[in-house]
């Protein structure tokens, strides 16, 4: 059962194979940007500046929400420079290798019990690996731009991230446990079937049981989409924009769209890890409505994931980089681990 | 061939390890990077240069290069007469421009022998403290800007509105108030305003309150900031720091309680702030608290206002006597002085500004040594110039 399946049964008519691919990608090339103009508008042009005590944009739009149109189609105007001594054919395509390990993480995210591009076995498995791919874009942004702020934030980017990579993968396995599997549609299913203790009143979103593994988990995340407290590899008052710094117009929007594409990716994978993604406890999860409700419930899921990781943004200030390495490996790995074995003990005994 | 003794086959054979180990140190050496930090950086606040050699992200050593915002005030100060140097001088530390005003018209006053009555010395000392909250407002929002923290700064400025709106109302100018006259002060304060100035001292307090919380409490705050840029008392007086730096390091030297200028520090119950650390958490923390001291200084002072004139009986020429004369005061930087030369004429023969930034950033090289670069960042943020007051 595909997206596909459901648009043939909705509309009566039979797809072929080539149609329904072309429908995935145009869904996913549509869904990224749109994701990340959401998050962009939502949080960091409102939220933030709501917190901050001004309004933020106002004109583009009723209370400025063309406002990132605007930007995009400003930045899309711009002169596409490269600077003198760049490493030309890499310093082009390092935006889109982050763009596209953006896009491969939507693959597998679920949003219904069929509306998913490719359900796989191996899902969350395959989330975490495209993911850590946006690493090699940004070494290649930091090293092909000859520049030193850029090579010192793309350094400081690949080991962060590899740092990183470490917790996150361990945060989740405490899911997987539970779920006992690495399918992210069952993982959904698991938690609306599942009972806590017994008790099955709202299913096992797995934030109850798992709450280590959220907690790991979203600081991982603040550190995969180099968001502050973790933001050392654009740190703009240290190194002035980091990797991105000799970008301009439509290749600079590339990492505004990753960045922010990516956050709602994690998001995404948070709420279905840990929030019962699509789903809710009640009802008959195959009923078709949930591929029209399944996104809704998602959307809602995703922003409540996405204003804690920016809540987080917008008010810690930034750890140097060998503190952050400190915390990954002394404080957040054992602890996942700790989280893992306890997570073991309990499956065997219950 | 002599034979060669033990004590040479000695001193042969350290040889011979030495030059093995500068071998592996070759190997294991990585490149040196020269890093430009400036003059267009955002931790800069302007355009400071900051030459850093690096050994990966370690500085081996860092050199500030100023000088590419000097506007030559010392020597502009030379053709322009005595009134008309205050609105030069107000540019000099453009965050508390008042308190640029008030050791000048010291010094001239000086040289005058004319001594502003104590109305106008109260008005001096409450604006001086004013700018003093609105300078350090903007630097307890910024030392977080450059540590990462986007928020603080906003409601830095917000809050210091609060202060200028204040300034404004007394003096007509929010940044540059060209408000202070050889003799007294241009006006008497406007109706209502002591009142209101009442309260936003008492906004100013809970500004103070929630930063002390907000960002001082903050556990990435003091990881960024507790032991970096340690300043020991002694190398900070070699130095020439002066202001809170020199406060930081545990060195109870205030020019409001300690200097002998005519404000009426004097008058008013306060306290000068210290910290044993002299890291850049004890900087921030000195400011933090004088910046709250300061609202009790203008609280007390508005209470006791004298009443009386504003002015002194002053030529409407004003055509400065021979000699030369040196004021200083504790600007909201540090020690701020002028030595005025004076050759009887309308204009200054010579002005020689001491400028509080320009002395607290010569400890950089020092002080940037084996530090990482974010380090440098909250250095520079902690050490607080003013470009304008370096390059002068």
């Amino acid at each position: 059962m595909t997206a596909a399946t459901v648009l043939s049964g909705l509309l009566a008519v039979e797809v072929p194979y080539w149609a329904s691919a072309i429908i995935k990608v145009g869904i996913i090339a549509l869904v990224v940007p749109t994701a990340a103009l959401v998050l962009g508008y939502v949080f960091l042009l409102k939220m933030m500046s709501f917190m901050q005590s001004r309004l933020g944009p106002m004109e583009a739009g009723p209370y400025g929400t063309l406002q990132l149109l605007a930007d995009g189609l400003k930045f899309i105007q711009k002169e596409d420079i490269f600077p003198a001594k760049a490493d030309r054919t890499v310093f082009a395509l390092a935006p889109l290798v982050v763009l596209v390990s953006t896009f491969l993480i939507y693959v597998v995210i679920p949003t219904g019990p069929d509306a998913v591009v490719a359900q796989l076995d191996v899902g969350i498995f395959y989330a975490l690996a495209v993911s850590s791919l946006s690493v090699v874009g940004i070494l290649m942004a930091g090293w092909a731009s000859a520049n030193k702020y850029a090579l010192m934030g793309g350094l400081r980017a690949a080991g962060q991230l590899i740092a990183y990579e470490l917790p996150l993968v361990l945060a989740v396995m405490g899911v997987v446990i539970q779920a006992g599997t690495l399918d992210l549609q069952k993982i959904v299913t698991a938690q609306a079937e599942g009972e806590i203790f017994g008790w099955g009143g709202i299913g096992n979103p797995f934030i109850l049981t798992q709450f280590v593994g959220f907690f790991i988990f979203l600081v991982a995340v603040q550190a995969e989409t180099t968001q502050p407290p973790f933001d050392m590899p654009v740190a703009e008052s240290e190194i002035v924009g980091g990797y991105q710094v000799e970008y301009t117009g439509f290749r600079f929007l590339f990492f505004f769209m990753g960045e922010f594409g990516t956050a709602f990716a994690f998001a995404a994978l948070a709420a279905v890890l840990f929030l019962g993604g699509w789903a809710l406890p009640w009802g008959d999860l195959t009923h078709w409505g949930f591929n029209i409700a399944g996104p809704v419930i998602m959307l809602v899921k995703v922003l409540a994931v996405a204003a804690l990781i920016f809540w987080f943004r917008f008010t810690y200030p930034r750890l140097r980089e060998d503190q952050l390495q400190r915390l990954a490996w002394k404080f957040l790995i054992p602890l996942s681990l700790v989280n893992i074995v306890v997570t073991g003990i309990f499956k065997v005994v219950l | 061939m002599t034979a060669v003794s033990a004590d040479q086959r000695q001193q042969l054979a350290y040889v011979a390890t030495q030059a093995a180990d500068a071998r592996l140190n070759v190997e294991i050496e990585t490149e040196g990077m020269t890093l430009n930090i400036g003059p267009q950086h955002p931790a800069t606040h302007g355009t400071l240069r900051l030459v850093a050699r690096l050994d990966g992200e370690q500085v081996v050593e860092a050199e500030p290069i100023m000088g590419y915002m000097h506007r030559g005030y010392e020597k502009l100060a030379e053709v322009r007469t005595y009134p008309q140097v205050t609105t030069l001088i107000n540019r000099i530390d453009w965050l508390g421009s008042f308190a640029n005003e008030v050791p000048f018209i010291l010094a001239a006053e000086k040289l005058m022998e004319v001594e502003a009555p104590p109305r106008a010395q109260w008005i001096r000392t409450v604006l001086f403290e004013l700018s003093r909250i609105a300078n350090i407002t903007l630097f307890l929002g910024d030392m977080a800007v450059q540590l990462g923290a986007l928020t603080p700064v906003f409601m830095a400025f917000r809050d210091r509105e609060f202060v200028l709106n204040q300034i404004e109302a007394a003096t007509g100018g929010r940044f540059h108030p060209n408000f202070d006259r050889i003799g007294g002060l241009k006006d008497d304060l406007p109706q209502g305003w002591i009142d209101d100035t009442k309260q936003a001292m008492e906004k100013m307090r809970d500004f103070c309150d929630e930063f002390e919380e907000l960002v001082l409490g903050n556990e990435i705050f003091q990881a960024r900031s507790r032991g970096i840029g340690i300043v020991p008392a002694e190398v900070g007086l070699a130095y020439g720091l002066s202001g809170a730096n020199i406060r930081a390091s545990g060195v109870d030297w205030d020019l409001r309680r300690d200097g002998h200028e005519a404000l009426a520090y004097d008058q008013v119950d306060w306290k000068v702030w210290t910290h044993p650390d002299g890291d850049s958490f004890a900087r921030y923390w000195v400011r933090l608290q004088e910046t709250r001291e300061a609202t009790h200084i203008v609280d007390q002072l508005l209470d006791g206002l004298p009443s009386g004139p504003i002015m002194a009986k002053v030529p409407r020429i004003i055509k400065v006597p021979a000699g030369e004369a040196y004021a200083a005061t504790e600007n909201p930087l540090g020690e701020m002085g002028y030595y005025v030369v004076s050759k009887g004429d309308l204009v200054p023969f010579r002005v020689k500004i001491r400028s509080a930034s320009f002395s607290n950033i010569s400890i950089t090289p020092w002080l940037l040594k084996g530090v990482y670069v974010p380090d440098i960042i909250t250095i520079l943020a902690s050490l607080y110039f003013i470009l304008g007051d370096i390059d002068r």
